[in-house]
Order: C-alpha cells, then sequence, then structure tokens
C-alpha cells in the first residue's frame, strides 16, 4: 500500500494535478492555499478576532453552500420539470410520487430555498450588527444588497413553477402590485414579465427562464464580485 | 512652433476616427437596447378576445349572476329584466372573485374583497367598484360584451 502511494505520487499524473510536495513550511503551506483554486477563495492570512465563529456564525459560507445544493437539485428537478400550462402541475406530482428519490430532491430543493431566503436575511442581520458594513467594505455591502434581492426573485420565480392555485395567484397578486408604477410604466413592466395581460403559458416560461437561467447566473457573477471583494479585505 | 500648436488645437484625424468609432458603438448599443425591449414585449397574445358573445338573453334568468371564467366577466341579469357585465377582477390585487349565491354578495378568496351586485365595495381592502363593461346585442339577438369599453356604473342593457 505504501509503495503504492509512493508510486501513484511519483507518477506523471499527480505531478502534473499537485505541482508540489506536502507543504512543510509556513511558506509553502500558505502557498497551497494561494494556489489551490478551490481555496483561493480564502484568504492566505486572516485576523484571529474574524475566524471566531460567533462573529461571523458561517452565515456567509452557509448562504453559498445552500446555493450550491439549490443549483444540483435544481439542475436534476430539470430534467423531469417541463414548463408548460398542461404539463407543469403533472410533472410537479410525478416528481413527488412517480419519480425515484423525487419527492427527496423536489424537498431539498423546497426547504433549501426558504433557508437560504432566512440565511441570506441573517447574514444581512449580522454584517449591520457588527458594522462591517462601513468603510472602505461600504460598497461590498451593496453588492450584498443586489445579491439578497436575486434571492428574493429566484425564491418568486420559483413559487410559480408547480402551477397550483398558491403559486397561480401569488404571481397574479405580485405582478398586479408591479401595476401600481405611475405613468403607465407599472402595466408595461407587468406586461413584459408575463409577456401578456394574464398570467399564463407565456408567464410560465418566462418565470423558468429567470428562474434556471438568468438569475442564478447573475447570481454567480455577482457573488464573484463580493467573494473577491471579501477576501481582498481579510474576511474568511 | 505655430504649426504644433495648430495640430493640437485643430480636429485631428485620430479625433475624427475616434468619434466615429463611438459613435458606432454608441449607435449599435441603443438600436440593440430598444430591440431586446421590443423582442420581450411580445405583439400576439393568446388570450380571451376582448369582445365575445355570451348567448341569448333567455339563458339567464332575472335575478342570476354568472360568472364566465374564461373572459373573467360576471353577467348580471337583475329582477326587471335588464342586463349588466361586471368585470370579476378584483380591484385590490387581480384576483378573480366569486360570486356566492346564498348571501348574495361577490367576494374575493384572496384578500377577502367584498362587492354587492352591483359591483360596489361591501367591505375589504378594494379601492374601487368592480369595473362595469359595455354590452350590447347583435344582429341575431345574442349579448355581446365589449371588455375594452368601461361604462358607468348607471348603464344596463334593456333587452
Amino acid at each position: 500500500m505504501r509503495a503504492f502511494l509512493k508510486e501513484l505520487t511519483r507518477s506523471q499524473v499527480w505531478r502534473s494535478i499537485f505541482r508540489h510536495g506536502l507543504p512543510l513550511s509556513n511558506r509553502t503551506r500558505a502557498e497551497a492555499v494561494f494556489y489551490n483554486f478551490f481555496l483561493h477563495l480564502h484568504p492566505t492570512k486572516v485576523r484571529k478576532r474574524s475566524i471566531k465563529y460567533t462573529y461571523t456564525w458561517g452565515l456567509g459560507g452557509l448562504s453559498a453552500g445552500l446555493f450550491i445544493v439549490l443549483v444540483l437539485t435544481g439542475a436534476l428537478l430539470m430534467l423531469y420539470y417541463r414548463p408548460s400550462v398542461q404539463q407543469a402541475y403533472n410533472d410537479m406530482k410525478d416528481l413527488q410520487f412517480v419519480v425515484s428519490s423525487g419527492q427527496f430532491l423536489r424537498n431539498m430543493h423546497r426547504w433549501g430555498a426558504h433557508a437560504m431566503v432566512a440565511i441570506v436575511f441573517l447574514h444581512m442581520m449580522r454584517v449591520f450588527y457588527t458594522g462591517s458594513y462601513r468603510p472602505p467594505k461600504e460598497f461590498n455591502w451593496v453588492v450584498g444588497v443586489v445579491l439578497f434581492v436575486i434571492s428574493i426573485l429566484l425564491s418568486y420565480t420559483g413559487y410559480l413553477l408547480p402551477w397550483d392555485q398558491l403559486a397561480y395567484w401569488g404571481i397574479s397578486v405580485g405582478t398586479n402590485m408591479v401595476r401600481a408604477v405611475p405613468f403607465g410604466i407599472g402595466e408595461n413592466i407587468s406586461f413584459v414579465l408575463l409577456g401578456g395581460h394574464a398570467v399564463g403559458e407565456n408567464a410560465l416560461v418566462r418565470f423558468y427562464v429567470l428562474h434556471c437561467f438568468i438569475l442564478p447566473v447573475s447570481a454567480v457573477l455577482f457573488m464573484g464580485i463580493h467573494f473577491w471583494r471579501v477576501r481582498k479585505d481579510g474576511g474568511v | 512652433m505655430d504649426d504644433s500648436h495648430e495640430l493640437k488645437s485643430s480636429f485631428s484625424r485620430r479625433h475624427f476616427l475616434e468619434l466615429i468609432g463611438l459613435g458606432a458603438i454608441g449607435v449599435t448599443a441603443a438600436g440593440s437596447i430598444v430591440l431586446s425591449g421590443e423582442y420581450l414585449s411580445p405583439n400576439v397574445v393568446k388570450e380571451a378576445p376582448m369582445r365575445f358573445k355570451i348567448g341569448s338573453p333567455e339563458t339567464f334568468p332575472p335575478g342570476s349572476v354568472t360568472l364566465d371564467k374564461d373572459h373573467k366577466v360576471f353577467i348580471v341579469r337583475a329582477k326587471e329584466g335588464y342586463f349588466y357585465a361586471l368585470s370579476a377582477v378584483c380591484t385590490h390585487l387581480g384576483c378573480i372573485a366569486n360570486w356566492k349565491a346564498d348571501d348574495g354578495i361577490v367576494a374575493c378568496p384572496c384578500h377577502g374583497s367584498k362587492f354587492d351586485r352591483e359591483g360596489r365595495v361591501i367591505d375589504g381592502p378594494a379601492p374601487r367598484p368592480l369595473q362595469r363593461f359595455s354590452m350590447s346585442l347583435d344582429d341575431l339577438g345574442q349579448l355581446v360584451v365589449d371588455r375594452s369599453v368601461v361604462v358607468g356604473e348607471e348603464t344596463v342593457l334593456k333587452v
């Protein structure tokens, strides 16, 4: 076994992936974090105070983790869900009662979404109470607010997709609120959002595309900026 | 000396080409924003028509309130025999209200708004009475409702 491991770590493939040996000095340990794709999200040096669990409560990391859970379960749900008026509700019911582990994945996605909204909100409160929004980090607070809004919009657009009574009237009410924007602008936003005057086939497809592509991609973009700035400011 | 000063202050070829380049980018960007906006706003929507037939007057007994779900309209026939068409779309946030025959009211399931059979608000958050749409008879004596024409509260169709 030992001989095999030694042979493995000496192989061309291994050495092309890990281009250095075990980090044995402080310098090489720092470099291991520096040059690793996954670890490079962390700064190479953090203050002892900021890794104290009760300072951050790990809420930012939990939000990011939930986002990954939601992307993975969401991608799997997309395999059985078709965004059409004829099929959407039945596909959702099939996921619950016919597809193996469908109920589990759907519930993971559903509860994960609820949890994400709650955790993102708690994260925002933590940042507020520890005063971490103050200069020079004030722009990252703005990016965070954008991410918060995207989380809410993701939650809201996902709400229509089961195409049940709750979904239908929830979206009817929400888009009618948009209509309250004055000077006819509200009517136009609502019309473009729904692709019509009432919630129907067009609205379902539009919300599906927003939910599965446009909003997640924007979230990833803003998350990139958010994490980059956290790292530059010496956060965890 | 004079020549170089003149070159600096004059409208140079480089500046001219820069302006053309930036102008082209600006025109393209503006055009793509306008075209994207137009693309997002559908030109044809397959929704129930605004003007539609609902049948002959005899099919509605006097004193009845009938909901046409497809067109979101109540066809009301008063005891005296005249007709009017009330929008079933709640004026609060757009849910479809239902006729409650037992109580003789129109009630919205979403936030509890209540209207009388004339469409006036009795209770709940609705800010305005239900809209009343134009009704008429066509050449064959069929009732026609036009949702694109909103009429006053006193307007009725006598048959």
